[in-house]
Formats: structure tokens, sequence, C-alpha cells
């Protein structure tokens, strides 16, 4: 039942009107599959545990020999069905967001002790820029992307960055 | 075309087009013992070594390949620890349809590989995306075990 709790995407509100559509997209299931706070990863908009009882491993890429890459190439596979982007691996379990409420992932995402050790400039790097986040709005076949644009999430990022990132 | 080292010889093929390493190995090379099996990286049966880490070649780009060493069914003998695989497989007659085992020889082989001495729970982390239809995961367990002197 837990973890049937943890699959479901928590969906709530941020305090911050600045923040709600950024949290439309960090709880949504092509960013939270891979910010789980289990030793697996999920997948699909389902985000059913991962077929072959993939584990996180030690370093987030998988079982020493049979790593993400086994099968996670840098971009989708011609038919779309299995995703790939740069370096495919897991958020380490610290920055697991899974069961937190949108002003929870956003005072989550600014604490170095759970987002990696970066400043809120690089937390933004990290989220316009990245292979792996930006994979979401091009997810391939069977799977949606979130439900806000790519370059509309961006211009979200500045305006709440611009007003002193508020929870 | 484009040279892809594959059991220590170095091979032109042609990537083009994108087309995974599965089908340069098996229709360019006529290296015929990795298998197709679902074509969407679920099930195992394609995997091969690229640079000792098992890989699903269905979909792995053959223009990927450049400058890595691929092992696939055929080469992994020529390795110590590919040989006792080998062996094992033999001894403790694991394949029953067989379709499956040369993707199972092959992430045993990674595994025994990395870790000598792999417990249950290793061997489950390593061997879960390689799928028997026959259910020959007891007896694949059975050999991995005999290797490890378990």
């Amino acid at each position: 039942m837990a973890l049937g709790l943890l699959g479901a995407c928590a969906g709530a509100a941020a305090d911050s009107p600045l923040f709600e559509p950024i949290a439309s997209v960090l709880q949504h299931p092509r960013c939270l599959n891979c910010h789980t706070v289990t030793d697996y990863p999920r997948q699909g908009d389902a985000r059913v545990r991962h077929l072959q009882s993939v584990i996180r491993g030690a370093d987030g890429h998988g079982a020493p020999t049979l790593q993400c890459a086994a099968c996670h190439q840098t971009a989708n596979t011609g038919d779309g069905f299995v995703p790939g982007a740069g370096d495919w691996h897991l958020a380490p379990l610290s920055m697991g967001w899974e069961g937190l409420s949108a002003a929870e992932i956003c005072a989550a995402i600014q604490d170095p002790t759970r987002n990696g050790g970066r400043t809120l400039d690089q937390v933004l790097q990290h989220m316009e820029t990245s292979p792996l986040v930006l994979w979401a709005w091009s997810p391939g076949t069977g799977r949606d992307p979130p439900p806000v644009a790519q370059d509309v999430f961006v211009q979200d990022l500045q305006a709440w960055a611009a007003a002193g990132a508020p929870c | 075309m484009d040279v892809i080292a594959v059991n220590g010889t170095q091979y032109q093929v042609d990537t083009s087009g994108g087309r995974p390493l599965l089908w340069v190995l098996r229709d360019q090379l006529h290296l015929t013992g990795t298998k197709y099996g679902c074509g969407l990286a679920l099930c195992g049966a394609c995997t091969v070594h690229v640079d000792g880490q098992p890989t699903r070649s269905c979909v792995f780009p053959a223009s990927a390949a450049v400058g890595h060493q691929i092992t696939t069914i055929e080469g992994i003998g020529q390795t110590t620890v590919g040989q006792k695989v080998q062996q094992a497989w033999a001894q403790q007659n694991v394949p029953q349809c067989g379709y499956c085992q040369s993707g199972q020889v092959m992430a045993a082989a990674a595994l025994l590989s990395n870790n000598p001495q792999p417990s249950d729970t290793d061997i489950d982390n390593a061997m879960a995306g390689n799928i028997c239809r026959c259910g020959t995961y007891v007896r694949i367990r059975q050999a991995i075990h005999s290797i490890a002197g378990n």
C-alpha cells in the first residue's frame, strides 16, 4: 500500500503560485520515475516498477553488470519504444521527490543537502539544460511529456527565481 | 562504413541509418550466436559485451560501437571466465530450448568477471534482465554458484 501511494503523483498545489507550474513538471512521471525514494526506478505514465527488477545500484546507474546503459542509449530508439538520453540514471536517494508535496519539493531543490550541493543557479541550469531533463519533452512512443512546454517551463523557472524562489 | 572491433578482430561494416549492432553482427559479420528476441531491450537474448559491460545489441546503434571492444557469444570462450561459464553450463545441462542462452552466458560471464563470488541477490540483480521462457533459472543459478565455488 505504501509503495502504491509512492507510485502515484502527489499533484498537490504549491503555496506559491509561481511554483505551481514548475511543480506540475517536477511531479510528472517523466521526472518522478527516476527521482524515486526507493532502490529502483519506475517507468511509464502509470509509474509501474521498472521491468526486469532493475535496481538503483550504488551510484544510480543500476547493478554493476546490469547498468541503465545496457538498454538506454544516448537517444530514443528509432521506434521510440526504448527511451534514451545521455548518462541515463536515477537521481540520488537524497533527491527523491516521491510522496513530497509541491511546497516540499520546492524546499528540497533549494536545500544543498538534498540537491547535490547545487546553488539555485545550478539547479536552474540542471532543469534548463540537462539532457535527461530535456528528454522529458521528447519522451518517445507511449509516454506523455510534462504538462508545461519546455520553453514555458524555462520562463516559469526564471520568473520564480527572480521572485526569490518562493515555496 | 565504420570499423568496429568484434572479438578482437577489426571489421569494416555499414552502420548507417542507425542500424542496431545486432543486425551488423548477424547480417554482415554472420555472427548468428547473438539472438533476436524482442527487439525492445526487454528479454536479453541479444546481450553482447561493450567494453565488458552487458549491452542489448538490439537497441545499441552500431555506430556507437566504434572505438569500443565488442565481445559476442562466439568470443566469450576466449576469456577464462567465459570458458568456465561455458563448461558449467554444459555440466549443469542448463539450456533447454537454448534460444536465450547466449544472452544468459554473456550476462553470467560479466557478473562473474565483476564479482567472482556473487550472492543470490547479486545473481538476481545481474540476471533479472535475461528472460528464459523455458524457466531454466534454477539451473542458471546453480551453474553460476558452481563456478563461484559456493
